[in-house]
């Protein structure tokens, strides 16, 4: 086995040339001039890569357009991959340190972002996730903040928005129950559907691995003579449904969370199938203004697909950071203990309009505060309801 | 009862589609002896190309599937002569590690080449039949057709052809195939051929019942549909087709009838029961070992 | 000492164990010295729980010489059990040393059992249909311990299964000072890091040699006769069911006390970590590493752990990066024109054995 020993032998000497710190000493190299090191994390590749990348995009632009403004703060980002697996999490956490990271946009998905906080906490580093939803993510840690609304928040917002509008609904939920998102989101709504005395006639979950047909649990609620779905998952999932309803001629008011966002622009989707559907999302690539109208264009341009909530939260974040490292007054050269404390005091004080809300604000527990917005879809658009 | 029926007809719909996996999946293994992890990710191109043939395009979806059965059938030759055929002589778990390699090589491929984001498929068979409250997708009554004439047409060229008598030979004993004037790695790469063919329709009915497709697509459907081909025997092409039905509609009765939490659970939970009851399979041949 | 290094098995035993101790003493001494990069510090500990899944694993596909595609399902067991040993020992006992022990002994005899369970039916298959059985006992496992919820406090554990779905945290009907553990979907969160790097290496040590010892012992000479051939060791009055039985329980045993250490290095951890993929992984460190070879096993896993972190800079070709590696290392290490290369460069080469550990 002499060849195998030589063979193991180089690449295992390969490996550790890699492991050590350039020529010792470790924390990377400061960041050059005034220009700020930003880090995000999320899954790149793999089942979830399309999250990642939006927020990775989105950030990207946010940050060119902070440099193009040519002030005084300057923003170099990088993103490393995730998978979607908290321990990989860790690990692009810690390479981005030995980068110089001095403030973190990231991660992407609620698991992801419950480990990599508690890593944070420690190190104070300052952490901002545009999109992990989960509320342990920021329980009992000052430095970690979202810009997405908490899991928690939206079940029951929905719930509250459709015992005020729809209240004599016969409500059927199909949800997730491997993800903490879906699971979250529909025990919230549970509870206050149970308060507001509304109805759920029948409930239907599916995994990962059965998301491949929902012929049963639509025929159960059908079954059950349901007038309204209700679906706290994403818009991958809800299209199928969506599909299979019809082919089923069942044809219940349907009812999103912000996980639906991103349903009209699935390439190849027959949007007339979304008709009607109702969602509450922070974001919406319709909207009239100009800040989402610049934003839309630019993001098709560069990576030709229409931005979803993802990188419309990431493009958010930056600017928050952005804004709070203006008003703070902080250098490219500050250590980023130091950058963490002047933004969490910046933070918790500062009200910020962006694409995904107006007048958001911060507790000092890290959850935002911004008013969902509930939208119908028509003709292949969102309009208010 | 209605409710019953519908859970049933979307239980074969599913299984069908399982079945139509399985019968790939069987075939390369019953030839070539190995499993071929790859196989999930070969209906995966099939599906992307027959949706950019759709979608890009606007070919007819008939058009679509053709496009794709050619583009995974060279595919499928590729990867052979590529990755598999150097590993002839070697171990089982060697080809098995490659073919996971392979796997991840084209799921990170479809990833650069379509991008992550989810595509929505257009099935190439909307609507459906409606018999006094029991409704049948169209798309279903095509994939049980597909599967049945493919299980035949399969068993026919298997049993009768030339070259399926040659495959068999290649099954049962390579060496002596080779000295009866067999070309075996010639024989091989038809095999391949003919199961990514099968990948390609797989795909394109899969897409058509599940309708969303990404990177990903493929592996799920691809692991259930080798517990299909292993549950109705492997190597058995009628067993592939059975395993597959019967998976389909254990899952949609557990999802209805039991907790939809655990459908897989319970789908492999009964698996492991025939396993323990028929260690071959339904219609699997059990080969006692002899000294 | 002489006489007993000069067997060859027993002089590779020794180097692997040095092998290992000397680049534990190296790294540890880094790392006090804070010389190592963030990233790599990061990695210590979950590459120790890696090589010693590759050891177990091993164990089973390469003495036992069955084809295992659930063994992440042991770790999983290890890991929950693990945490919840743990934390619901956090009041009791306060040392996190004591605790961590206990963590990965719990998490051992937990996967044992399971281990055990698992066996008993599986053992009776072989081959293709025994790999698909442990594959279905790894996703049962997940969906599992997916709808597990339990919590802690002062009136003891409270364990609860979301088979419908409908329960959450608030079912366990807990005082006010309970801490719930694993979350259902979620799973584990809120998790102490109680994991080190020397707890690592002597968790390595032990498995190796537990691994060495049983190999060269009469037990180990009668598993990897049912390996070469189950007949003829039946034959000879071997107990077949009984050591296969042994080897498996005792590499889900070594898969959950590496499971318990890495799910207390993160804050948090979730079922669906330990899927098939995470099975397939070890399974092809293993492989890679050569079958029934232990130290083999020890380098593919660390250089398999550590090769998607080190092709980070390939961006978005990362995985295809690996995904190519990994099919070009297969190639050259098991293509007949591909060995025969080098042996022309080193031209005397001795047949290896099978098990040169």
């Amino acid at each position: 086995m002499k060849k195998k020993s030589v063979l193991a032998a180089a690449m295992a000497g390969a490996m550790c040339m890699g492991l050590l710190a350039g020529c010792g000493g470790k924390g990377g190299d400061t960041a050059d001039g005034n220009t700020f090191k930003i880090g995000t994390i999320g899954p790149l590749t793999g089942d979830n890569a399309i999250y990642g990348n939006a927020v990775a995009n989105g950030a990207q632009i946010a940050v060119d357009e902070i440099n193009a403004l040519g002030g005084d703060i300057q923003l170099s980002l990088k993103a490393e991959d995730d998978v979607a697996a908290a321990d990989t999490a860790v690990n692009a956490y810690n390479t981005l340190k030995d980068w110089g990271m001095q403030v973190l946009v990231g991660p992407t998905t609620s698991g992801s972002s419950i480990a990599v906080a508690s890593e944070a906490n420690a190190d104070r580093m300052f952490m901002l996730t545009p999109s992990g939803s989960s509320a342990d993510i920021t329980e009992g840690k000052d430095n970690v903040f979202q810009v997405c609304f908490t899991d928690p928040n939206q079940g029951t917002a929905a719930a509250d928005y459709i015992s005020t509008n729809m209240p004599d609904s016969k409500i059927a939920i199909i949800y997730q129950n491997d993800i903490d998102y879906s699971q979250g989101i529909r025990n919230t709504f549970a509870a206050e559907a149970e308060e507001k005395g509304l109805e759920i006639v029948s409930e239907g979950t599916f995994t990962a691995d059965t998301a491949t047909d929902f012929s049963v649990q639509l025929t159960a609620a059908q079954a059950a003579g349901a007038d309204l779905l209700f679906l706290p998952i994403y818009y991958q999932e809800a299209s199928v449904i969506l599909n299979q309803a019809k082919t089923m001629g069942f044809a219940p008011t349907v009812f999103g969370v912000d996980g639906m966002d991103g349903i009209l622009t699935l390439p190849g989707f027959d949007t007339s199938l979304a008709e009607g559907v109702m969602l509450l999302t922070p974001f919406s690539a319709d909207a009239e203004d100009e800040k989402t109208q610049n934003f839309v264009s630019e993001y098709q341009d560069r990576f030709g697909e229409i931005p979803n909530q993802f990188a419309a939260d990431a493009y958010d974040a930056v600017y928050i950071v952005y804004e709070g490292l203006k008003a703070a007054g902080c250098t490219a050269d500050m250590s980023y203990e130091d950058i963490c404390e002047a933004l969490v005091g910046q933070i918790t004080t500062m009200s910020f309009d962006g694409l995904t809300g107006a007048d958001m604000t911060w507790e000092a527990t890290g959850e935002v505060s911004k008013a969902p917005m509930a939208v119908v879809i028509k003709d292949g658009a969102y309009v208010l309801p | 009862m209605t409710e019953f029926l519908n859970y049933l007809i979307s239980g074969i719909s599913l299984g069908s589609v399982y079945a139509i996996i399985a019968l790939g999946y069987t075939m390369v293994y019953g030839i070539a002896k190995m499993l071929n992890f790859a196989h999930g990710d070969v209906i995966m191109v099939g599906g992307y190309v027959s949706f950019c043939a759709v979608f890009y395009l606007d070919l007819p979806g008939w058009l679509a599937t053709i496009l794709a059965i050619i583009v995974c059938t060279v595919l499928g030759v590729v990867i052979e002569g590529l990755a598999y055929k150097p590993l002839r002589q070697a171990g089982t778990l060697a080809v098995l590690i490659t073919a996971i390699g392979v796997s991840y090589f084209l799921q990170n491929a479809a990833q650069l080449i379509w991008g992550t984001s989810t595509k929505s498929y257009a099935s190439v068979m909307p609507g459906n039949l409606s018999l006094g409250g029991v409704t049948i997708p169209y798309i279903s009554i095509l994939t049980i057709a597909a599967c049945l004439i493919i299980m035949v047409v399969l068993t026919q060229f298997i049993n009768r052809s030339k070259l399926g008598k040659a495959m068999r030979a290649c099954s049962e004993d390579k060496g002596a195939a080779q000295l009866m004037g067999i070309h075996v790695n010639r024989t091989i790469s038809m095999t391949f051929a003919i199961g990514s063919a099968l990948a390609a329709i797989a795909g394109v009915l899969l897409c058509s019942s599940y309708t969303t497709l990404n990177p990903t697509t493929g592996s799920m459907p691809g692991i259930k549909a080798f517990t299909a081909a292993v549950f109705g025997g492997i190597g058995s092409i009628p067993g592939a087709f059975l395993g597959g039905i019967l998976l389909g509609v254990i899952e949609s009765m557990a999802k209805a009838y039991l907790s939809s939490a655990l459908a897989n659970s319970i789908v492999f939970a009964v698996l492991i029961i025939v396993l323990l009851v028929r260690p071959a399979g339904l219609l699997g041949k059990y080969v006692p070992e002899k000294v | 000492m002489k006489n007993l290094l000069k067997k060859k098995t027993t002089r590779t035993d020794f180097l692997t164990y040095l092998g290992v101790i000397v680049v534990f003493v190296i790294m540890f001494a880094l790392q006090q010295g804070d010389m190592l990069k963030n990233s790599t510090q990061g990695m210590l500990v979950p590459v120790c729980c890696f090589v010693v899944m590759a050891v177990s694993l091993n164990l089973t596909v390469g003495i036992l010489g069955e084809l295992s595609l659930g063994h992440a399902g042991f770790m999983s067991v290890g890991a929950f059990s693990g945490i919840i040993a743990a934390m619901s020992l956090e009041q009791t006992i306060p040392s996190d040393l004591a605790r961590l022990i206990i963590a990965i002994v719990v998490g051992a005899i937990c996967a044992a059992i399971a281990g055990f369970i698992v066996g008993v039916p599986v053992l009776r298959l072989q081959g293709d249909y025994l790999a698909i059985v442990t594959l279905a006992f790894g996703e049962i496992i997940k969906e599992l311990i997916n709808c597990l919820i339990v919590g802690y406090d002062e009136n003891g554990l409270h364990v609860m299964f979301n088979l419908s779905g409908k329960l959450s945290v608030e079912n366990l009907n807990m005082t006010e000072n309970g801490v719930a553990i694993i979350k259902g979907a979620q799973g584990a969160v809120g998790v102490d890091k109680l994991a080190t790097f020397p707890m690592g290496f002597v968790l390595v040590m032990l498995c190796l040699v537990i691994v060495l010892n049983l190999v060269r012992s009469r037990t180990g000479r009668a598993i990897l006769s049912i390996r070469d051939n189950r007949i003829a060791a039946e034959s000879v009055g071997i107990n077949v069911t009984k050591y296969r039985l042994m080897a498996f329980v005792i590499s889900a045993a070594m898969a959950g006390s590496a499971g318990a250490l890495f799910g207390l290095n993160y804050s948090t951890l979730s079922s669906t970590r330990f899927d098939f993929n995470t099975s397939i992984l070890v399974l092809v460190y293993v492989v890679l590493g050569g079958l029934g070879n232990i130290w083999g096993s020890i380098i593919a896993a660390v250089v398999l752990y550590v090769l998607p972190e080190a092709l980070r800079e390939f961006n978005d070709y990362r995985m295809l990066a690996y995904a190519v590696v990994l099919i070009l290392v297969m190639l050259a290490t098991n293509n007949e024109r591909f060995k025969a290369a080098p042996s022309r460069v080193i031209p005397k080469r001795r047949k290896g054995a099978a098990v040169n550990g």
